[in-house]
């Protein structure tokens, strides 16, 4: 289970980050949308991967909780991370009107 | 009462903005008057903070929220770095407002309650305890700085801050794996318990952890615009509104501050042998070559605004190797020179914006200047070497008080005596003398360069603005807009006059903050 979530995070990553190095504007969101994606599985792992680990609910073993932090913090991260990314679909709906091409500088050489 | 003061700097500017939306944009003088009350108030408060945790023996005041034990809620501790760094904040937010009234609120909508949300950010960025709140309070203070850099709008405008938001969304994914890395190995966010914990750290998950203080490191590097992760700053400072940059002058100072924060608290001289100083080489030369870089930018500078977005890179060069000197006498001269170089970068911002503006109304255009060229050849080397016009020159209002602020704002920026720029940077560069390593040389010299490389290019903008092209239409300035200008550059001449007071404070800072015992000690007690 380790080896496909490390993979899985790992090439989310790295397409997110070739994305997010591409001139047009929606390959660079799609590319941010990527990387937040791999951070939130990566946050998610941290408490340790379990199967079938209760939640802290009932009484027992508290070795065998699944870590409830982590879950707490990538709630957080996912919501901010959905926000952030909203704004920035805006801004750059905006600068496509505003100078008619979807180029990360406005202009792509090509009138 | 005097318990709830820590989060008054936070919860005001909130309530203050959410009432604000709520008033509306139509009912000007509502949204006015909250913001001058907010604003006052904020200041007050921040003083009474500072008051409070200023006492001999006094570590800081701690809050914590839902009175939840620090170790499983999250704390909000004011020690004296902290509140210093509010106080700061409170100030300018204050000072901007009467520029922002008199020009830039009406470009676009919800100006004053951004300008709020901001405060809130800040504050909280630098009051809180806790890692995974500080990502909180950023992306509060991140949210609002999107929206007030692309206030007013127009193509440059949205270009610069297409660019800076796409910069900052990806720090915050490094913020986020560099917190989680350090709770993977060590189970806890929360600073005092971290900085408790570092020693103690198996040796097998070291490296672990030493990655994602790496990571986080990064992320607050690209906030400070560290060479080479620098380069978005001059352009999105110099495309937005001049109030909205003068802020954004403090926005840098975050970086900076939980950088010198977390370096001394998690990785001071308590962190053990293989902890301890961890990084700090990093800042040291990351902070030389911003020092470069700035210079060079500062140089090749052509237009007003941009000349002041290389004045604060080199201001962050200069404290980002100030912090990697890891030296207290070194560090009370680099608080020092935080707070004039924010104060008189953003009195410069603000300048700026006036000289720039044509008439009553706003343009888009920032100030351009001349090339550089052999003498002889340009119109503005014709300007200053023709014979002088005899008819007489009638020097009007606004152009002398924009002259004196222009020409008081480059002495404070390039440390020249007598005024208060020239104290902090000897407060500065004193000790680095008798540090006697070869960074603490090189930064000493590369200060003295760029401040003379500063001179070089402050005259060379100041003659062609004020004396050559005498044609140029110079705006009527209003009393409102040299308000801010006035009040800024007015606390960095009560800074010089009376300085051995604050310069204590700061030395008594700069002790406590290097000894994490104190922090550690007021939060978990």
């Amino acid at each position: 289970m380790e080896l496909v979530l490390a993979a899985a995070i790992g090439i989310l990553a790295a397409s997110g980050v070739w994305l997010l190095l591409r001139p047009r504007t929606f390959q660079v969101i799609i590319g941010l949308t990527l990387i937040s994606y791999a951070v939130n599985l990566f946050i998610f792992s941290i408490g340790g991967l379990r199967t079938g680990a209760d939640p802290v609910l009932h009484g027992g073993d508290i070795a065998q909780y699944a870590d409830p932090l982590p879950q707490a913090l990538v709630l957080t991260a996912i919501v901010i991370g959905f926000a952030t990314t909203a704004l920035f679909l805006v801004v750059l709906l905006a600068s496509r009107g505003l100078t008619g091409n979807d180029h990360v500088d406005g202009e792509d050489g090509t009138p | 009462m005097s318990g709830h003061l820590v989060i008054v700097p936070i919860l005001l500017p909130l309530l203050v903005a959410a009432l604000q939306l709520l008033v509306g944009e139509k009912r000007r003088r509502a949204v006015l008057a909250l913001s001058v009350g907010s604003g006052v108030v904020l200041v007050l408060a921040a003083a009474a903070l500072m008051q409070a945790v200023a006492g001999d023996g006094t570590l800081a005041a701690v809050y914590r929220i839902g009175d939840w034990p620090a170790r499983f809620g999250i704390v909000l501790v004011a020690d004296r770095l902290s509140a210093l760094m509010v106080l700061l904040t409170c100030v300018l937010g204050l000072a901007v407002l009467p520029y922002a009234l008199g020009r830039w609120q009406h470009r676009g909508g919800h100006f004053q309650p951004l300008l709020q949300f901001l405060l809130m950010g800040l504050n909280g960025a630098f009051l809180t305890g806790d890692l995974f709140n500080l990502f909180v309070f950023f992306e509060v203070l991140l949210a609002a700085s999107y929206g007030l850099a692309l206030h007013g709008s127009g193509a440059r405008r949205v270009s610069a801050g297409l660019h800076y938001i796409a910069v900052n969304l990806a720090a915050s994914m490094l913020f986020l794996l560099g917190v989680s890395l350090i709770f993977g190995v060590t189970g806890t966010l929360n600073m005092a318990a971290l900085a408790e914990l570092i020693p103690h750290v198996p040796e097998r998950t070291r490296a672990l952890l030493h990655a994602g203080a790496a990571i986080l490191g990064v992320a607050f590097l690209i906030k400070t615009a560290m060479w080479p992760l620098g380069f978005w700053l001059p352009r999105t400072y110099a495309a937005s509104a001049p109030a909205v940059a003068a802020m954004f002058a403090l926005m840098t100072k975050v970086g900076i501050y939980v950088l010198l924060r977390l370096s001394l608290l998690l990785f001071g001289d308590g962190a053990g042998p293989a902890s301890a100083h961890f990084g700090s080489d990093w800042m040291l030369w990351g902070g030389v070559a911003t020092v470069v870089a700035g210079t060079v930018g500062i140089l090749g500078a052509r237009d007003l605004a941009k000349l002041a977005g290389y004045n604060v890179v080199i201001s962050s060069g200069t404290l980002l190797g100030a912090i990697g000197l890891q030296q207290p006498a070194v560090t009370t001269g680099a608080l020092a020179y935080l707070v004039i170089s924010t104060l008189a970068i953003a009195a410069f911002f603000l300048v700026a914006g006036l000289l720039a503006s044509d008439g009553d109304d706003e343009t888009d255009d920032t100030l351009v200047l001349e090339p550089y060229e052999q003498p002889g050849e340009s119109s503005a080397s014709e300007g200053l070497y023709a014979a002088e016009d005899e008819s007489l020159v009638v020097i009007s209002a606004p152009i002398a008080m924009l002259g004196v602020g222009f020409s008081l704002g480059a002495l404070l920026l390039a440390g020249l005596p007598p005024l208060s720029g020239f104290l902090a940077k000897f407060a500065l560069l004193a000790p680095m003398l008798e540090a006697g390593t070869v960074g603490a040389a090189v930064l000493f010299t590369l200060i003295i360069v760029a401040g003379f490389c500063t001179v070089i290019a402050m005259c060379r903008a100041g003659i062609q603005i004020f004396w050559v092209d005498s044609d140029r239409l110079f705006p009527n300035v209003r009393l409102v807009d040299i308000g801010s200008v006035a009040l800024l550059l007015g606390l960095c001449l009560l800074l010089t006059v009376f300085v051995e007071g604050p310069l204590g404070y700061l030395r008594d800072t700069a002790g406590q903050i290097h000894h994490a015992a104190n922090y550690i000690q007021a939060v978990l007690p």
